[in-house]
This record gives C-alpha cells, sequence and structure tokens, in this order.
C-alpha cells in the first residue's frame, strides 16, 4: 500500500518517485523507513548545511487513517549535535502526505534561487520564494502562500523563519502555525537548501484490502482514546499541568538547574494559563484529543486603548525552558519570550537552554558587556532576553554568532561546561527527575526525552524501588518499543492506546502482518540502525559527559551520584551493543 | 421520525477531521476526505477557526430545484435523496447551495449527506447533533 518516494533534487528542480516496498515492508515506515533512507543518502562526512545532506519526512501504514496516528517525522543530519536529527511534527501534514500518496518525500541539493516546494497530488514544483526570503515571520509567510497555493482548508504548509535563513544551529520549521519540526536544527537545513516552505495537498483515496475489519479497529481504536483518561489528561490542562507536579516533586529545572522548584511555578501553572490565558484548543488531523493550547496575549501599545493580539501556543517544556529556568515570574512574559521565538522559527528549548547559560556566565564574569553588546541578562529580565534573542538571529558579533551554534558551543568557547545544561549536546528537557531522566537522554537516539521516557522510569522508582539494571532494562526496552510506534508514525501521547497488542491488531485490519515478536526485532534492528549513523558521525556514548550542575542540584530522587550515572551506562551499553 | 444533522457549537469544533473519516468510512466505504459528506475546513489558517460546511436540511431544497434531471429531490425532514442514474455531472445543485455542502466526488457524482448521524457519533467535542425533526 504505502511505499512511494518522492525525492526531490533542489538544483535542478527535478522529481521522480521510487517504489520502496523493501523498505516499508521491513521497516514498516516513519522512522524505520526514514533511517534507511538517511543511510542511504548521507555517507559519513557529510556536511549538515551542505548541498549533498538530504532531509527526509516520512509516515508510515496507518497514518490518517488510525486515530491519533498524526504525526510525521523528519530525518537529517543535525547541524546542532553534528549527528543523528530527528524531530516530529504534528499538524496536518501526515493527513496532507497520506492523500497525497508519499511514504517519504527526500530533499536534497541546494535550490539556485530562495524557493519552496508545492506538492498537491502528483503534481510537484519547485517555485521561487525570492519576494518572501526575508519575510521574518512564519505566520506572515503562511498567509502569503494560502493566497497562491491551491488545496485550500486542508493542506499543510512548512516554513521557517528568519532563524533558519540566517542558519541559527536551533532553527526550527514551522508546521501549520502551531507545530513544529523542533530541537536539533531542520530550519537551518532548509535554510542551507534555499528552501524557505513546503505546502502540499491530496486527494486520493487509500485502499484498504478488508473495509470491515478496518472499521472494526478503527471503532476500538477511537473509543479507547475517547473514553481513557488519555484525552482528559492532554485535552484539561494539557502538557503545562507539569508545572505544578513536578515542582512539588522537585523535578523543576529553574534558573538553569540552580533549583529543582520554583518559588514562582504557581504564576507560571498550567492552571493559571488555562483559567487566564487559555483561548481554545485544536487537534492534528486525525486525534480527537486535541491537545494543542493556544493562548491568546493582548498587549497595549498606545494609549487609547490600542491592543496588539497575539495566538500563541504553548506547552509544558515551553514554560520550563523560557520560564522556570530563567526565572520569569509572569505567565505573560512567558508568552511574550515565545512568541518571538515562534516569530523567527527559534526551537524554544534550545534557545531557553542558551539563554539560561548566558545568564549565569554573566554572573560569573565568563561573559562580559563587550561580548553582549553592553546587553545584561538577569533572571526574570524579559525585556532583555527579548533583545538577546534579536542578537542571536541577527548576529551583530562573535559572541552572537556563538550563541547561535547553541549552549555546549557556547561553553566550550567561554567557559562554563559544568553548568551547560546540555545531555548529547543538545539543551534538555523540564524534568530533574533522577538518573534515569539523565541518562535516558544522554543514551537517547535524538538525545530527547521521548527516546525513552528516562522522566517516567525516575517516577516509577520514586514509587516502588527500582535498581540501576532496572531502570537500564526499563530505557532499553522502550528506545527500542518506540521505534515502532514512530515508524507508524503514532503520537506518543496516545501511546497507552497503541499497546504491541494493539499495533498488531491494528496493522492486521489493513492487511500487514507481523508478530510482535517480530515488532519487537525491527524495534531493535532500527534502534541499531540509528546508532551505526551516530557512530558513523562521531558519537561515542563511552565519551559523553555530564555536567556537573546534574549532582549539584538536588532531584526528584535527592542528589544524583555521578558513579550511578557511569554504571548505568556502562550497564546500558554492554546490554545494546551500542 | 426522521433525524437530521444539526451543526450545535460551531465553536466548539477542534478540527480533528474524525467526522469526515467516519462519513467517507461508513457511506462511501472508503478511507479518505473527499468522499466525505461533511467538510471540515480552515479558512486563513488553523489560526482563523473552522468552518463546518454540511447539508443544512432545507425543507424545499435549492439543490433540488436546481437540479435539471430530476436527480436531487427533496427528502422527508429536510435535505435531499439522490439518485445517482439520474444524474449527468452537471453541478448546477452546488452552485444552488450557499453553504457549499455539496462537492463531487471521483467519479463526478454528488456527495450528499444522508443524515445519519455518524459524523455526530464520532465527534468527541458535541460540536454535531442528531435531531429528531417533524414529519411534513
Amino acid at each position: 500500500m504505502l511505499s512511494n518516494v518522492l525525492y526531490i533534487d533542489l538544483e535542478t528542480g527535478e522529481h521522480n518517485i521510487r517504489d520502496r516496498s523493501d523498505l516499508f515492508d521491513k521497516y514498516i515506515g516513519g522512522t524505520g523507513v526514514a533511517t534507511q533512507l538517511l543511510l542511504e543518502e548521507c555517507p559519513p562526512g557529510t556536511d549538515p548545511l551542505s548541498p549533498e545532506a538530504p532531509v527526509i519526512f516520512s509516515i508510515g501504514p496507518l497514518s490518517a487513517i488510525f486515530p491519533c496516528v498524526s504525526k510525521v517525522v523528519a530525518m537529517f543530519k543535525s547541524p546542532l549535535t553534528g549527528e543523528l536529527g530527528e524531530s516530529h511534527a504534528g499538524g496536518r501534514l501526515a493527513m496532507a502526505m497520506r492523500f497525497a500518496g508519499y511514504g517519504s518525500i527526500v530533499i536534497k541539493g541546494r535550490s539556485p534561487k530562495p524557493s519552496y516546494l508545492s506538492i498537491h497530488d502528483d503534481e510537484v514544483k519547485c517555485k521561487d520564494a525570492t519576494s518572501i526570503w526575508n519575510v521574518s515571520s512564519v505566520e506572515v509567510i503562511g498567509k502569503i502562500l494560502r493566497d497562491v497555493e491551491p488545496g485550500k482548508g486542508r493542506r499543510s504548509i512548512l516554513r521557517i523563519g528568519e532563524a533558519g535563513v540566517k542558519g541559527v544551529s536551533y532553527a526550527n520549521v514551522n508546521v501549520d502555525t502551531y507545530r513544529h519540526f523542533g530541537r536539533l536544527g531542520l530550519g537551518a537545513v532548509l535554510g542551507s537548501k534555499n528552501l524557505k516552505a513546503m505546502v502540499i495537498s491530496g486527494t486520493e483515496e487509500v485502499e484498504l484490502p478488508d473495509m470491515e475489519a478496518y472499521k472494526g479497529m478503527y471503532k476500538k481504536l477511537y473509543e479507547a482514546v475517547v473514553d481513557t483518561e488519555v484525552m482528559n489528561k492532554y485535552h484539561d490542562l494539557g502538557t503545562a499541568a507539569n508545572i505544578n507536579v513536578l515542582n512539588q516533586l522537585k523535578g523543576l529545572p529553574t534558573k538553569n538547574l540552580k533549583q529543582s522548584s520554583f518559588e514562582n511555578a504557581e504564576s507560571l501553572s498550567g492552571e493559571y494559563f488555562a483559567d487566564n490565558l487559555l483561548l481554545r484548543k485544536i487537534a492534528c488531523s486525525n486525534c480527537p484529543i486535541g491537545c494543542i493550547h493556544i493562548a491568546m496575549l493582548k498587549t497595549p501599545f498606545h494609549k487609547g486603548h490600542e491592543f496588539e493580539v497575539n495566538h500563541i501556543s504553548y506547552d509544558y517544556e515551553l514554560i520550563y525552558s523560557l520560564g522556570t529556568n530563567l526565572g520569569i515570574t509572569l505567565a505573560e512574559d512567558v508568552l511574550r519570550l515565545i512568541d518571538r521565538c515562534e516569530r523567527y522559527g527559534l526551537d524554544v528549548m534550545s534557545l531557553g537552554g542558551v539563554l539560561a547559560w548566558a545568564t549565569e556566565a554573566y554572573e560569573r564574569d565568563l561573559i562580559i558587556p563587550p561580548d553582549t553588546l553592553g546587553i545584561a541578562p538577569r533572571w526574570g529580565d524579559t525585556d532583555t532576553y527579548l533583545k538577546i534573542i534579536d542578537r542571536i538571529v541577527k548576529m551583530p558579533n562573535k559572541f552572537y554568532e556563538i550563541m547561535a551554534k547553541g549552549t555546549a558551543a557556547a561553553a566550550a568557547e567561554y567557559g562554563g561546561e559544568d553548568f551547560a545544561i546540555t545531555l548529547g549536546k543538545l539543551e534538555i528537557a523540564g524534568y530533574h527527575t533522577g538518573p534515569a531522566s539523565i541518562v535516558g537522554q544522554l543514551v537517547g537516539v535524538r538525545h530527547s526525552h521521548l527516546d525513552n521516557g528516562g522522566y517516567s522510569i525516575d517516577q516509577k522508582a520514586a514509587s516502588s524501588q527500582l535498581t540501576e539494571e532496572q531502570m537500564v532494562d526499563k530505557l532499553i526496552y522502550e528506545d527500542y518499543g518506540r521505534n515502532i510506534n514512530n515508524s507508524l508514525v503514532a503520537c506518543l501521547f496516545a501511546r497507552g492506546v497503541y499497546s504491541e497488542d494493539n499495533i498488531v491488531e491494528a496493522l492486521a485490519s489493513v492487511g500487514i502482518n507481523k508478530t510482535k515478536e517480530e515488532l519487537t526485532s525491527i524495534g531493535r534492528e532500527i534502534f541499531l540502525a540509528k546508532y551505526q549513523f551516530k557512530k558513523q558521525a562521531g558519537f561515542d556514548l563511552g565519551d559523553v559527559k555530564v555536567p556537573a550542575r546534574f549532582f549539584e542540584t538536588i532531584s526528584q530522587l535527592g542528589s544524583i551520584k555521578e558513579e550511578t550515572i557511569t554504571n548505568m551506562i556502562k550497564l546500558y551499553r554492554d546490554k545494546t551493543g551500542v | 421520525m426522521p433525524s437530521r444533522i444539526k451543526v450545535a457549537n460551531p465553536n466548539r469544533c477542534i478540527g480533528c477531521y474524525s467526522c469526515m473519516l467516519a462519513c467517507s468510512r461508513t457511506n462511501a466505504d472508503s478511507v479518505s476526505l473527499i468522499d466525505s459528506a461533511i467538510d471540515i475546513r480552515t479558512s486563513g489558517g488553523i489560526e482563523s477557526g473552522l468552518q463546518i460546511i454540511v447539508c443544512r436540511s432545507c425543507i424545499d431544497p435549492p439543490c433540488a430545484r436546481a437540479c435539471p434531471t430530476g436527480a436531487l429531490t427533496p427528502r422527508n425532514g429536510g435535505g435531499v435523496v439522490l439518485k445517482k442514474e439520474l444524474c449527468d455531472s452537471c453541478k448546477v445543485c452546488a452552485d444552488a447551495c450557499l453553504p457549499r455542502a455539496i462537492h463531487f466526488d471521483r467519479e463526478d457524482m454528488p456527495v450528499n449527506c444522508i443524515h445519519c448521524g455518524t459524523c455526530a457519533r464520532f465527534c468527541s467535542h458535541d460540536v454535531l447533533e442528531l435531531i429528531k425533526t417533524e414529519v411534513l
């Protein structure tokens, strides 16, 4: 069924479609297929920002046809870490790719002029984007393209902002205004290809072998999603509910993780946002949960009740990164900072990490006014942070150029590596829960807390004692298993519904027969293939460092010992062979 | 008593498209968006809210009045009944409907709402309701 790969060469503007059943049969779709395509298209030594570097988007055989199978995997080589780049986004892209008939899209080359891709069913065009290349707001770019492109109503529009154009190493790609390919710098990769945007829509029908089996399975999964607590948890307060929870547990990184709880957490809580700022909630295509929380920020800009109104999506990680971790005390100020990042197309989590490191480095005189051009970062000072964000994108001097390369690069240049709170060169997620969270992000293929949910293993360890080995076993189980969810590509918020049994049954209902054992083995194989890419790019798990800050600040599970982390990594390597 | 679909709470829509997939799955045996009689779409991007386009079950339907071949006739309880064998795909009906609730499938046949209520059953946010109507 789903096996077409669309190959686009931006250099020539030409494209071709190849049937890659060989990959889809063996690796299902999504991350499994994208990993193989990355290994094929991105040989060792490829510069992430060179024309040769590929960008791969993939969906899976259940995309758009079962509830919550709503995400797209992007794979590339990361300009931030120099190794595996993998990012997932929701919005309408998965549905648009599915009904346009593409399992994967592989983009290579560099367009001679600024361009955007227009993909509507089998009509694929590389069009001139000169007139929008310097439009800095990603929201405005969406508005402009909506007027000139077909597919109105259900198309998906990807675009990069000024951060991507200028090559900030953690520039993201905006998907349908409120979702993103974040984290590892896909925006800079698209910028290096002179690719400003991509519009995609489709009208095809998906053919299935047994409609009755499909209908029965759809109903079962839909009811599971709608009737379980999954829906409440993510729809009600959304992920922002975690602010109060983690604050009480002492797992909330605050002021560059000098603290793990925040005296002002209540004013940044999910409850505060929902009661005072939440405007509405929306969903990714094909997901009845609707976890996308949109806040309305009304800012007076002139006398006489003149207001600027912005609609801004928020989540837990954003409030941690640009809120607690910077000592910001007002939810409205967090929204102002998020909004600025959104406009430029910057990854909020990495940018927040950079600002937190810079604030502490400034306190310690590692960076001084001539570096910052006279700007003095201070905890809680939103206006100053806004000025710094502007300069990171504009890069007026060497200091800001290095800030645009991320926290690890900045600390390597100016010092302060002990408090540069990155793991695997990626700014951490907002969980100082214990050793499983740290090890999980270090070993995770994309150094994301979602690779294996280490924070959740710490939370289990808080209620029932787990040995180091038991925690490592759980991490490995998730590392393998989530590669199957991510090959579908089902949203991880619905991972309770997409259990192994339900995945086997859902695949069978559309004519794909895989046993649980086969899936486990495929999950492991995908994991190892990713590590092959990581190793080729120079990543060595035997060589990773954990900044001292993680051991200095008390976590949910008490203070963490360096020895524990060292032991767990050794166990992990022995058991997985990576 | 016949029933009809009512867009009860349009501003509660989250844009998940579950209703559209339910309609095409149930009434056209297909997995698609174009075979759905109900049409959810954004207008001006997701930031500008959602439009819910569905048959408003007119008692004196202008689409049926416009139909030159008699393929569309008024349905008891509102809306229309389609006789495919009479339709010659002239598409005059589509223009007669102000909400633009009639569109066409791959064979250029009108896709019209039969007011079965499947979409409402798969709406998790009470946007759609199936209500009883008076028999005329």
